[in-house]
């Protein structure tokens, strides 16, 4: 499974690309592919506050629906509304044009909570 | 999101190694280790519908029975009338229990005038054959070949034209009718049925050559294996019944909309049970609906007539494909007033604005072509 360098990962397969104080929201690799062709994709509201580890997006696939939780606490500045008429975009491009959301970052020091690429791809390695 | 991961002791058909070979997703599906996907539900849904795919269905189990149908018992344990089918057809029926529920749904093949073929679900098999030892007369000859006979279902519009070197003569099969044809040197059955709404086939086979009619059919670089998941979908887009879902022990065939394969002017086991809810009515009723979105039902959700009255549940969602919408197959009590033209569907946290429509909810197959 594909993971990127710079990235941090949750248990539940999604990622956040921290950029100073605002971040990108996705789910990773292995999420996309477990949960196979993505049909539709419930985005959050803008201006949204969310919480660390919060549902704040749901995802279904042909015969999956999924809770998509944030890996940081912020508010939500941006939502990828390609999505809304292209949900396969996160099977074709999970870690860039299949991004979900954006926050403005509530507290840096939270993401001690999460994994760093190795770590998550350890954590993969763990689940086969 | 989360990952479930189930454990469990799971048989294995004898196309295994080319399901690894073809990277599939394997899951466990009626105590069978079977293909889930393989490219995508998608693709494998674009595949059948356009040109042509193969499922694994060896899992299914096959019964032969001699003697007439009705001396047998076979006629009193099938819903559908036997006595006028014609030799070489298919016919779809259901076995009851005495209360009328379903014990399996099926196919009868008549292969002369006292000899049959009974395709049954997999994961219902030994019941199923239990069901019948039980039920047939001493006179009735019955034979379990489950476990010897593999079986492909080649589906999709392209599925004569890539099958007519392979079993030449196939084109001469009707919808709903078999022969008996020579295949990689062994005389066997193909049907001309399947469960995707197109033109299609069924071939049985030997266990141990399975493999070798499998890699004969995908010498031809047109054919993709298609899994579990795809042909979920492309029956749900016809309105087909899934055992388990639409079908169970305490579910009629009157319930489920499948009144015209019972023939109440023969006997039948379950039949006085059918009778009585003829007169009195049935419970529920199995409706047909489509989301005015996207989104998608899913199977356990409850149907509301309002926010908070309940009404009935859904045996069966998915996205469909064809219509780009959620469709989903439930039951609904006919107590209650049937709902609005729109109601709801969901559970504690997700509602989903849906519509009544018919079946098929897919109309473009080319299933008699």
């Amino acid at each position: 499974m594909e993971v990127v360098e710079h990235y941090l990962f949750t248990k539940e397969h999604e990622w956040i690309n921290v950029e100073e104080d605002t971040a990108t929201i996705g789910i990773t690799d292995y999420a996309q592919s477990a949960l196979g062709d993505i049909t539709f994709v419930e985005l959050s509201e803008v201006d949204r506050d969310v919480e660390q580890f919060e549902q704040f997006v749901s995802v279904e696939s042909v015969k999956a629906a999924s809770d998509i939780y944030s890996p940081m606490s912020g508010r939500v500045i941006e939502v990828n509304t390609k999505l809304e008429s292209d949900p396969g975009l996160i099977n074709r491009s999970c870690y860039e044009k299949g991004w979900i959301a954006k926050i403005s970052i509530k507290d840096l020091d939270e993401r001690s909570n999460l994994m760093i690429a190795a770590e998550y791809q350890k954590f993969l390695e763990g689940l086969e | 999101m989360h990952v479930m991961i189930s454990q469990e002791i799971l048989k294995q058909t004898p196309l295994f190694e080319e399901h690894l070979h073809c990277k599939a997703k394997m899951v466990g599906f009626g105590g069978w280790e079977m293909p889930l996907q393989y490219e995508g539900i998608l693709a494998e849904y674009e595949a059948t519908r356009r040109q042509v795919t193969v499922f694994d269905t060896c899992h299914m189990g096959e019964f032969f029975i001699k003697g007439d149908c009705q001396k047998s018992g076979l006629d009193r344990i099938v819903t559908s009338r036997l006595s006028d089918m014609p030799l070489k057809s298919c016919r779809y029926g259901t076995a009851l229990n005495p209360q009328g529920g379903v014990i399996d749904d099926l196919i009868v093949y008549r292969i002369a005038q006292d000899d049959w073929m009974i395709v049954v679900n997999a994961a219902t098999m030994e019941k199923d054959a239990a069901h019948f030892l039980g039920s047939l007369t001493k006179e009735a000859g019955f034979t379990n070949v489950s476990s010897k006979t593999g079986k492909l279902d080649i589906q999709g519009p392209m599925s004569r034209e890539i099958l007519k070197e392979i079993v030449p003569g196939i084109q001469k099969l009707d919808y709903y009718t078999f022969d008996y044809f020579k295949v990689l040197g062994e005389n066997v059955i193909v049907s001309r049925t399947g469960y995707t709404g197109e033109l299609g086939y069924e071939i049985y086979f030997p266990w141990q050559r399975t493999q070798d009619l499998w890699q004969e059919i995908f010498k031809n670089s047109k054919v993709k294996p298609a899994g579990l998941g795809v042909r979920d979908v492309l029956r749900i887009e016809m309105g087909y019944s899934l055992y388990g879902h639409e079908l169970d022990e305490t579910i009629s065939p009157l319930e489920a909309g499948l009144e015209k394969f019972v023939d109440f002017e023969k006997d039948f086991i379950g039949r006085e049970a059918l009778l009585a809810q003829k007169k009195n009515g049935v419970p529920r009723k199995i409706v047909y609906f489509a989301s005015l979105t996207r989104r998608t039902p899913r199977n356990g959700y409850r149907m509301y007539t309002t926010a908070f009255h309940e009404t009935g549940s859904i045996t069966s969602g998915t996205f469909s494909p064809g219509l780009q919408k959620g469709i989903g197959i439930g039951f609904l009590s006919t107590d209650d007033a049937k709902p609005a033209e729109n109601f709801l569907v969901g559970d504690e946290r997700n509602k989903i604005e849906v519509h009544f429509t018919k079946k098929p909810f897919y109309k473009s197959g080319s299933l008699k072509s």
